[in-house]
C-alpha cells in the first residue's frame, strides 16, 4: 500500500469512528429513559355508593387506566380497561352486559373474555374487595 | 426593475439564466394533461401549510397542561385565529388528497417508467412524510380524539417484530402517551419533518425539472408526437387558476366547517363511540378493525399490520417489478393493481364512515 493509499484508509477509518462517537450519544439520548414499574398492586378505585347498578367507573391504577363495573347484580368487578388489540381505553355497555372497545369495535364479556371483534387475548381481570365504605381493587398475585 | 439594479443583481446571483431555464420548459399537451396540474397543485397547499402552521406557532404552548387551551384561545380569543386553525386543518386534508391523486394518475399513466423511478421513490418517500406530518399534527391539540388516535397509530407500530418496542418508546418518549409524547410529537412535526421534507421535495422538484414530464405508453405509440406548451407562462397561468379555485375552496370550507376543537384529552376516560381517524388512515383503520383476532394461529392485527406493510412496499417499487412498461409496452396487469388498489382505498375508506353498533 502507498502512502496516499494508506492516509485514504486512515481517513476513513478514523471517520467512522468519530461518527460512531458523535451517533453514538445521540440514539441513547432519543431513547427515553425506562419509567419505574409502578409499585402500585393496590388502589381504591370509587366509592361504595358512586355507582349505580349497571354503572361502570375508569379509575388510575399504576400510570394505567382500570375498569370498575357494577353488574345489574350489584356485583363489582375489576379490569385493566386497556384493550388487548391496540390500546384503547374500554367502556361497559350494561345494554347487552358487556365491554367495549369503541376504537375498532371489540367486545368481551363479564370475565373479561374477548367474545368477538379483533381482540387477541382476554382483559387482565383484578380483584375487588369492598372494605367500608371503599371499594379496593388489587393485581393478583401472579400478575 | 431599474435596469442598473437588474444588471446589479443579475451579474451576482445570475437571474437570467434561471428565466432561461424557465423559458425552455414544455409541458406536452394531449388528452391526460389535466393529471399533470396535481403535483403543483399538492406543493401549493403544501405552502399553504408552511404559511398557516408558522402562524399557528406564535401562540401555539407544547405541554400537556397548556397545549388544549392555547388552541382554544387561538381560536376564540386571537382575531381570524379560527380562521387559520381550520386553515390549516382543511389544507391539510386537501394536500393529501391532491398527493394521492398525483400518486395515482402517475401510477396509472405508468409515468414511473425509466428513467423516473427515482422521481417516483422519492414522491413515495414525500406522501410518507406527509403521513407522518398528518399524525403529529392531529395529536397537538391535545384532545381525545388525537389522544386516542396516537395512542392506537403508535400501538400499530409497536406490533411490528423486532423493531416494534423500541419505535414505540422512541415515539411516545415513555411507555404511555403523556406530556412527554405531546413534546416530541411537536418536534417532529415542527422541525425534523420540516428539514426531511424541505430535502426530499428539493430533490422531487429537481427530477420533474431534469426528465420532464412523462407522456403515458399509449400516446408515445401515437402516430404524431403530441404538440408542447410553454411552462412559462401558459402552463403556470393554468396551474394558478387551480391554486385560486383551492384557495376559494379552502376559505369556503373553514368558514363553513370550522375545525373542531373537541374535548380536552384524558387518559381515564374511554374512547369515545365513532372514534375513527383522519380519512386518509381510513382504509387501514377499516382492514384492522374487520379482520379477525387470530388467522393461521397469529394474531390478526400482527397479519392486518404485516399484509398492509407488503401491500405498500409491492406499491412502491413497482417500477422495478413493471418491466414491459419499462420497454415502453403495454402492462394491462400493473393497470389492473392500480385499478384494484384505488377500488381498495376507497371502498375500506367509505366503509369505515358506516356506523359501527356496540
Amino acid at each position: 500500500m502507498n502512502r496516499r493509499g494508506f492516509l485514504g484508509v486512515l481517513v476513513r477509518f478514523s471517520g467512522t469512528v468519530l461518527g460512531g462517537f458523535v451517533l453514538y450519544p445521540v440514539v441513547r439520548y432519543l431513547i427515553p429513559p425506562p419509567a419505574p414499574e409502578a409499585a402500585t398492586r393496590r388502589v381504591v378505585a370509587a366509592k361504595k355508593d358512586e355507582l349505580a347498578p349497571g354503572g361502570f367507573k375508569i379509575f388510575p391504577f399504576g400510570g394505567q387506566p382500570g375498569l370498575l363495573i357494577r353488574t345489574a347484580e350489584g356485583d363489582y368487578k375489576a379490569f385493566t380497561a386497556v384493550c388487548t388489540h391496540l390500546g384503547c381505553t374500554v367502556q361497559y355497555k350494561a345494554g347487552n352486559k358487556q365491554i367495549w372497545c369503541a376504537c375498532h369495535n371489540g367486545a368481551y364479556d363479564l370475565e373479561g373474555r374477548n367474545v368477538s371483534g379483533p381482540p387477541p387475548r382476554p382483559l387482565e381481570i383484578y380483584q375487588v374487595h369492598v372494605t367500608g365504605d371503599e371499594i379496593v381493587v388489587e393485581k393478583a398475585k401472579s400478575a | 426593475m431599474m435596469p442598473a439594479l437588474r444588471r446589479w443583481l443579475d451579474d451576482r446571483l445570475g437571474f437570467d439564466s434561471i428565466l432561461h431555464l424557465a423559458e425552455k420548459k414544455e409541458v406536452p399537451v394531449h388528452r391526460h394533461t389535466f393529471w399533470y396540474y396535481w403535483g403543483g397543485m399538492t406543493l401549493f397547499l403544501f405552502g399553504v401549510q408552511v404559511g398557516t402552521g408558522i402562524l399557528l406557532l406564535l401562540y401555539y404552548r407544547a405541554s400537556a397542561d397548556e397545549a388544549y387551551e392555547s388552541v382554544r384561545f387561538l381560536m376564540t380569543e386571537v382575531s381570524f385565529g379560527w380562521l387559520i386553525r381550520s386553515i390549516h386543518s382543511w389544507s391539510a386534508n386537501l394536500m393529501i388528497g391532491a398527493a394521492m391523486v398525483h400518486m395515482f394518475s402517475v401510477f396509472l399513466l405508468k409515468a414511473y417508467r425509466a428513467p423516473r423511478e427515482v422521481t417516483w421513490l422519492s414522491g413515495a418517500v414525500l406522501l410518507g412524510l406527509s403521513f407522518a406530518f398528518g399524525f403529529s399534527g392531529y395529536l397537538l391539540p391535545w384532545n381525545q380524539l388525537a389522544f386516542f388516535a396516537t395512542k392506537v397509530g403508535t400501538d400499530i407500530t409497536g406490533a411490528l417484530p423486532v423493531i416494534g418496542p423500541f419505535l414505540l418508546r422512541f415515539l411516545r418518549g415513555g411507555d404511555q402517551i403523556t406530556g412527554g409524547t405531546l413534546t416530541r410529537f411537536f418536534g417532529f412535526h415542527v422541525a425534523v419533518l420540516p428539514a426531511i421534507t424541505t430535502v426530499i421535495l428539493g430533490i422531487h422538484v429537481y427530477l420533474v425539472q431534469r426528465h420532464g414530464m412523462s407522456v403515458p405508453p399509449g400516446i408515445e405509440a401515437g402516430t404524431a408526437s403530441p404538440r408542447k406548451m410553454k411552462f412559462v407562462p401558459n402552463f403556470l397561468l393554468r396551474d394558478m387558476v387551480g391554486w385560486l379555485a383551492a384557495l376559494g375552496a379552502l376559505a369556503a370550507l373553514a368558514a363553513l366547517f370550522p375545525w373542531e376543537l373537541g374535548v380536552k384529552a384524558d387518559p381515564y376516560v374511554p374512547a369515545p363511540a365513532g372514534i375513527k381517524p383522519e380519512w386518509y388512515f381510513g382504509w387501514m383503520f377499516q382492514t384492522l378493525r374487520m379482520i379477525p383476532s387470530h388467522i393461521l394461529g397469529m394474531e390478526g392485527e400482527l397479519v392486518g399490520i404485516l399484509g398492509i406493510g407488503a401491500a405498500s412496499l409491492l406499491w412502491v417499487v413497482a417500477p422495478f417489478l413493471d418491466h414491459p412498461s419499462g420497454r415502453g409496452a403495454r402492462a394491462r396487469s400493473w393497470t389492473i393493481v392500480g385499478v384494484i388498489a384505488i377500488l381498495y382505498v376507497v371502498g375500506f375508506t367509505l366503509l369505515m364512515y358506516k356506523p359501527v353498533k356496540p
